[in-house]
């Protein structure tokens, strides 16, 4: 019992995390500012915090994750770290010569006050910003939030420092994909173009972080936005964000700052949430479903009327981040599996109250919470156990010690393979995902079925 | 890139050696250059990996949480009884706390996991903001400790006041106040404690049982698998032995100056650098024990006897493969290096984030013409000389693994993320077991590098 120090026993807990699901801003800043093609990544910061971010998305993605650091030192914790990022800008360019630096803040830099575009502003005075390159930040503070506002910062900042309207309208929209795998934004990206209209997606990590053996290190990967569609997104014809908490914020300061008109839906998740956002599509562009996402549909809803007696009732434990819990919370439903514990370490006043409206319907009690960890959620299933639990890695030591089935979900996944290339989002995402569900429930069938009753055909 | 390549070698040149090309001459121990894409890491990482085997310890990262998630369970530092190192505390400060202070929050959470959980001490790791907020950790230390009745011990590690060798020293310190409260009645004259081994992959156990065979009693295993008991009475054990050059070796400094424990250098790498440190610990205790050299070499004897027909299995065809190295602290390149070379492999490159000038100077003595020496390295760096070298296999840890991938090349984690145990006579069969089934697997025969050819 690798977690045997979990009590049963649930008292309130004030003054302490115990094993987060969540973990802080800078990481998702990162993430994102990969999305941007030639784009190095800026922690300003100590060294550990990029050590870490880098540490973590390489074992999510088994890919090189490139960053530079301001590496703060004693003396630029007292007088400012002015001097470590101006030479870090000028050591970038000179040497790694990308097209933007993204930088992001860390929890030390913001208690110490550092002002990044004064900095910037600096750097370029003296001449170390060569033209048509770019620095541009975003504020992640580790104290504030969780990595999904990280995330959504920095995809934020992307708007606040490239979007420009010309005042001509380009026949395209954009799209905000949310804090999702590179193989979801593939995903999304092909639906749309499926769809036959044009778009812009930022930030863009397909290519990034999931790119073939070429037998070539490269420092900066054929994926990732480019500048000039960033630039361009200031006159697409509307903005489709997808993700309230990780997407929200981009799509409305587009809106403000360069009036393309958004609309903010869940993340593609299942059944109804991807009809939600094939159906938008189809109103923005103009344009009729083609008879190949119908398909997708019907495959997907095939699998679902086969299977459906096994989904049946099932008792689910998710822990998470917002986004994604409330299309999957809501995906379970659609199937009458019960999400009964949801968690998520990201604070939010309506994810309650929006996941207590999906689960309206389910005939059992539902507990969730933001702002919960992990050792909250094992106590829940201590007192009453789950059939399925979906979430990043660590839910595998609870899975373990419980004995129940477990799908991976989310992040971060270290210890297999897939997610970054096999989406879960739209038609076809929705049929892995029950997929997977399907092969936990039924291995697991058939682990425990009694000799007597083990059976060929379920 | 090649333009950018040639530029950060000429800013970081003077730590880049080309053993044969002018003598030694290696400007290392310095601050990283801004920008550059270092994979170091700071200093309450170091003390975290330092102190976070020691199992039935409660360990609470005092800062935001990221800190404490990213090094949540992350160095498969394997415990023979309590897991309590396995789980994640954290105060997890929020804006107001940074504005108000956190001292009443570590109050709280520290109190109410010693309830809780009823650890034999606690650990109490300052990060980055608590160093800028000043918060007295000492002061709330000391309180909950009077109140309980169990060691509180701060843990100085805010990540900006260095790199990682200023947390091992943090974390040394923290250790060293736990030492010479325990009763050490008990100890046999033969006794020893093991430094700097974190029990990866169950790897202390078999050193541990090395010493049994000997004859020498084990008193506290500093720190993997660790006791907090055990290290109550480490100032009781006749000698120290120290692995893993930056980490431990402060304690085993600050023991000897007290305590008068003696100590010595040992690695558990490789047959040579195993079988020596066997060797130098037999005459160490000689006087005491006549009888412990014959047991030693009988030993050593037995190991090798089973070691070596295996290993030149995989010696017949690693022979001539060649090698690169690039790893936390220079002192396993040593025995890395040697290791190699008893697999007839060839070492081309080699390099640590936090090497000494006299650990350079000691590898410049040993690696061959040629070998190119480097501190404080960055990918494009590690991947340029990859490729002029032609490696076969890249040891490194969790950062290089899929650059070494992307280009084609083996790789062996000889870190955090290592699978099998690596010390000991076994750990060298693994080892090689290890570079063989990366630098033989069939996967290369498809890579472009080698279909080029």
């Amino acid at each position: 019992m690798l977690l045997r120090h979990t009590t049963k026993e649930i008292k309130e807990r004030k003054a302490l995390t115990v094993n987060p699901a969540k973990t802080c801003q800078p990481i998702g800043a990162m993430y994102a500012a990969l999305g941007i093609h030639n784009c190095l990544p800026h922690s300003h910061g100590s060294q550990g915090c990029c050590a870490y971010h880098r540490s973590t998305l390489t074992r999510h993605y088994k890919e090189p994750v490139m960053a530079g650091t301001s590496s703060f030192t004693e003396g630029a914790s007292v007088f400012g770290g002015q001097a470590n990022l101006v030479q870090a800008i000028d050591t970038i360019f000179t040497v790694y010569d990308p097209d933007v630096i993204a930088v992001h803040t860390t929890c030390l830099s913001e208690t110490i006050g550092e002002d990044i575009p004064q900095i910037a502003k600096k750097a370029d005075a003296d001449g170390k910003i060569p033209r048509g390159k770019f620095v541009i930040h975003a504020n992640t503070p580790s104290y504030v939030g969780t990595h999904v506002t990280g995330f959504a910062n920095m995809t934020k900042a992307m708007v606040d420092y490239f979007a420009e309207s010309n005042g001509r309208k380009i026949d395209q929209i954009n799209i905000i994909p949310g804090y999702v795998e590179p193989s979801d934004m593939e995903e999304i990206k092909r639906i749309v173009s499926e769809l036959g209209i044009k778009s812009v997606m930022f930030p863009d990590t397909s290519n990034v972080l999931n790119r073939p053996q070429t037998g070539r290190f490269d420092m900066f990967p054929k994926g990732g936005v480019t500048v000039e569609a960033l630039k361009s997104a200031g006159d697409s014809r509307a903005t489709i964000a997808l993700g309230r908490l990780a997407s929200g914020p981009a799509a409305r300061a587009l809106d403000s700052k360069c009036k393309v008109s958004c609309e903010i839906l869940d993340l593609p998740i299942g059944l109804a949430a991807t009809d939600a956002f094939v159906d938008t599509l189809r109103k923005i562009g103009g344009v009729s479903v083609p008879e190949s996402i119908n398909t997708e549909r019907g495959r997907m809803l095939d699998i679902i009327t086969d299977m459906h007696q096994y989904f049946y009732g099932k008792k689910v434990g998710l822990v998470g981040d917002p986004d994604q819990l409330i299309s999957l919370a809501e995906f379970l439903v659609s199937i009458d599996m019960w999400p009964v514990y949801i968690v998520t370490g990201t604070q939010g006043k309506k994810f309650e109250s929006r996941i207590k409206e999906i689960t309206r319907d389910v005939p059992h009690e539902v507990k969730v919470v933001s702002g919960g960890d992990m050792f909250l959620f094992h106590q829940w299933v201590k007192n009453e156990p789950v059939d399925l639990m979906m979430g990043n890695t660590y839910l595998k030591y609870i899975s373990r010690d419980e004995d129940i089935p477990f799908v991976r979900f989310g992040f971060p996944i270290l210890d297999r393979v897939g997610h970054s290339y096999f989406p879960t989002v739209g038609y076809r995402g929705g049929m892995r995902l029950l997929e997977k569900i399907l092969d936990a429930l039924l291995d697991r069938k058939d682990r425990d079925s009694a000799e007597e009753s083990f059976e060929l055909v379920l | 890139m090649s333009t950018g390549a040639s530029v950060i070698f000429q800013e970081r040149k003077d730590q880049i050696l080309r053993k044969g090309q002018g003598g030694f001459d290696m400007n290392c121990n310095r601050e990283s250059l801004a920008g550059a894409v270092s994979q170091r890491a700071c200093v309450f990482c170091g003390s975290r990996v330092v102190l976070y085997p020691i199992a039935d310890a409660l360990h609470l990262v005092h800062g935001p949480i990221g800190c404490a998630a990213y090094t949540w369970d992350i160095r498969g530092a394997l415990s023979s009884g309590p897991a309590l190192h396995r789980l994640s505390f954290s105060t997890d400060l929020q804006e107001k706390d940074i504005i108000f202070g956190g001292e009443e929050k570590l109050y709280r959470a520290l109190t109410e996991l010693i309830d809780r959980h009823s650890p034999k001490a606690a650990f109490v790791y300052s990060t980055c903001i608590v160093g800028i907020i000043g918060d007295d950790l000492e002061a709330v230390c000391r309180k909950v400790a009077a109140e309980k009745g169990i060691p509180v011990l701060p843990v100085q590690s805010e990540g900006f006041k260095g790199n990682k060798r200023e947390g091992y020293g943090a974390a040394c310190k923290a250790m060293f106040r736990l030492m010479g409260s325990g009763d050490i009645s008990s100890i046999p004259p033969l006794s020893l404690n093991i430094l700097g081994d974190f029990n990866l992959a169950g790897e202390i156990w078999i050193i541990r049982e090395y010493f049994d065979r000997m004859g020498i009693q084990t008193v506290a295993n500093i720190t993997g698998d660790g006791r907090v008991e055990d290290l109550q009475r480490a100032h009781g054990a006749a000698l120290n032995v120290v692995q893993c050059s930056g980490a431990t070796m402060e304690l085993a400094k600050m023991m000897k100056e007290s305590f008068g424990t003696p100590f010595l250098r040992v690695s558990y790498f490789g047959v040579e650098d195993m079988s020596e440190s066997l060797y130098q610990i037999a005459r160490f205790f000689e006087t005491k024990d006549p009888g412990i050299m014959e047991r030693t070499k009988e030993l050593v004897k037995t190991e090798l006897t089973k070691l070596y027909p295996r290993l030149q299995e995989f010696r017949r065809e690693l022979a001539g493969k060649k090698a690169a190295i690039y790893v936390g602290g220079a002192f396993k390149a040593f025995s890395l290096v040697k290791a190699f070379r008893l697999l007839g492999m060839q070492v081309v490159l080699v390099g640590s984030q936090t090497g000494t000038e006299e650990d350079y100077k000691q590898l410049y003595e040993i690696t061959d013409e040629g070998t190119i020496i480097v501190d404080d390295s960055n990918p494009l760096e590690l991947s340029s000389f990859l490729k002029e070298k032609d490696v076969d296999v890249f040891v490194g840890g969790v950062k290089e693994r899929p650059i070494a991938y992307k280009l084609g090349v083996g790789f062996c984690d000889h870190n955090h993320e290592r699978k099998q145990p690596l010390e000991g006579f076994v750990g060298m069969l693994n080892f090689a077991r290890e570079i063989h089934s990366s630098v033989m697997s069939p996967v290369w025969r498809f890579v472009p590098r080698r279909k080029a050819r």
